[in-house]
């Protein structure tokens, strides 16, 4: 029989153990790229002397495997003598790695605030920083949650790149309940119907978001 | 340095602008004094905003000095001599100055009230309570109390440009710019701006910069009419001596055109 019932109940548990792993490898990962996105995002608007070096590391992190990245934290880093176990490794590859494209995502929502918004700024001598917490970045952010979410839903679909330097999320525990067992097709079935699950359920929340975000401007 | 009444408000000595090899502001000289009324007029295109930009520092300038209340605004002294000033000065000399748009630019994220309250917070430092009550003043004078947690897309037009008055004035300027601030108002709307405009002189002790296409408004509000042309005052003068008798043959042109149009 190609399908066992009664193996696929015994293994749920523990792939659900590692789902938590999952969620909370994507909720970290997302929070950092949300936030150092927006670092990115500001700094490139800061002039030259500090946009041309984060566009420089934006590239080469774009330009390379999200893979290489991992490895590179996990395996290179420690020969300088920065040791990460493989958990907070990923987390922080899958956060930069996301960075780059949020930081993208905020920049087009930074270029659709009017030129007219930055003057009146300056116009009532407000400082940069009030000008961006108060003025700017309450514009331009909720029109680019939809995309930012995209961005979650895809960080989230990566995680199992986690698994090549076995952090104990979805894929590897799957790998390894079928190295032990021989039996492949009960874990990998799981694991693909519990990403499935995850996502419909994220992308529900997502839309949620946007539509608070919404009403909050009366235009 | 002494400041007295005499001291012009803003004087603009030899200052230059230019956009690439365009040279839109030659040269400038002019002095305003405390508490004049003075409207830009002229052509479009001939320097009327720049000279209102220049003077809120949205604009750099290439040449010449700058100076608000006898003290330099894009320069500082150093060493006797004067170098471009940094954006600590900027930001402090241009408290003095407040500036009305065209297009409003209201934040809309922000009702009329949390509008007319940001940078009295922020920016002096006022407490929550005494901020809203100086903004709520300020609303009522420009008659819009009734108005004061909607949201600039729930108003008008002239209401827009009315809180966009009222913002400016909450952190209390001694000098108003105001740029063709009804020129994106339909007609019937333009009165309310211009009778706040009127109030305004009328109640405060505010030295006033406008650059207006209402000729019927500048010749009775202005103290004085200076007239543009390619970056250049041509002409300027007291409104009845400026209207009832131009002297030079472009100021005559500039306003047949305009007087026709009506
Ligand atoms: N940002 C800019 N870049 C290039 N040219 C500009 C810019 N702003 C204004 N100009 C030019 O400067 C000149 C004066 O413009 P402006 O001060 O807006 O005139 P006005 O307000 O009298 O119509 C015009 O020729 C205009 O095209
Ligand atoms: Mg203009």
């Amino acid at each position: 029989m190609l399908w066992d019932w009664g193996y696929a109940l015994e293994i749920l548990p523990v792939l659900g153990q590692a789902a938590i792993i999952t969620i909370e490898a994507t909720l970290l990962g997302f929070a950092m790229a949300a936030v150092l996105g927006l670092v990115f995002a500001i700094l490139r608007m800061l002039g030259p002397a500090v946009a041309w070096p984060v566009s420089m590391l934006i590239e080469l992190v774009r330009s390379t495997p999200l893979l290489i990245q991992i490895f590179f934290l996990y395996f290179v880093l420690p020969k300088f003598g920065v040791t990460l176990d493989a958990f907070t490794a990923g987390v922080l590859a899958l956060g930069l790695h996301y960075a780059t494209y949020c930081a993208e995502v905020y920049r087009a929502g930074l270029e659709n605030i009017p030129r007219g918004q930055w003057e009146a700024s300056i116009a009532l001598n407000l400082s940069l920083y009030t000008t961006f917490k108060d003025i700017i970045l309450p514009q331009a952010i909720p029109p680019v949650v939809p995309p930012l979410g995209n961005y979650l839903v895809a960080l989230f679909k990566e995680t199992p790149l986690l698994s090549a330097i076995a952090v104990l999320e979805l894929m590897q525990t799957a790998k390894i309940l079928g190295s032990e067992t021989f039996r492949y097709v009960e874990p990998i079935t799981l694991v693909g119907a519990l990403f499935l699950a995850m996502s419909l359920v994220s992308a529900a929340l997502i839309r949620q978001v946007e539509r608070a975000l919404g009403r909050r401007f009366v235009r | 340095m002494t400041l007295d009444r005499a001291t012009p408000m803003v004087k603009f000595a030899g200052v230059t602008k230019r956009y690439g090899r365009l040279t839109v502001i030659d040269g400038l000289d002019f002095a305003i004094a405390h508490g004049e009324k003075v409207a830009l007029i002229g052509p479009s295109g001939s320097g009327k905003t720049t000279v209102l930009r220049m003077l809120m520092t949205l604009e750099r300038i290439d040449g010449g000095v700058i100076w608000v209340e006898g003290e330099p605004l894009t320069h500082v002294e150093r060493g006797g001599r004067l170098v471009p000033a940094d954006a600590r000065h900027l930001r402090r000399v241009r408290g003095k100055i407040g500036m009305v748009f065209q297009h409003f630019n209201l934040f809309p994220h922000m009702t009329a009230l949390k509008n007319c309250m940001e940078a009295p917070m922020t920016v002096l430092g006022l407490p929550k309570h005494q901020a809203a009550e100086r903004a709520a003043e300020l609303l009522d004078m420009v008659g819009l109390a009734g108005k004061k947690n909607h949201y600039p897309s729930q108003l008008s037009g002239g209401q827009q440009q009315r809180v966009a008055i009222a913002r400016a004035l909450a952190m209390r300027p001694k000098v108003m710019l105001f740029d063709e601030v009804t020129s994106a108002l339909d007609p019937e709307l333009v009165g309310e701006v211009l009778n706040v405009i009127r109030k305004l002189g009328a109640e405060h002790d505010l030295t006033m910069l406008m650059v207006t296409h209402q000729m019927g408004f500048a010749k009775e509000f202005a103290d004085r009419i200076a007239f543009f042309h390619r970056g250049k005052i041509e002409e300027e003068g007291k409104p009845e001596e400026f209207f009832g008798n131009p002297k030079n043959e472009r100021t005559r042109q500039f306003l047949r055109a305009v007087l026709d149009a009506v």
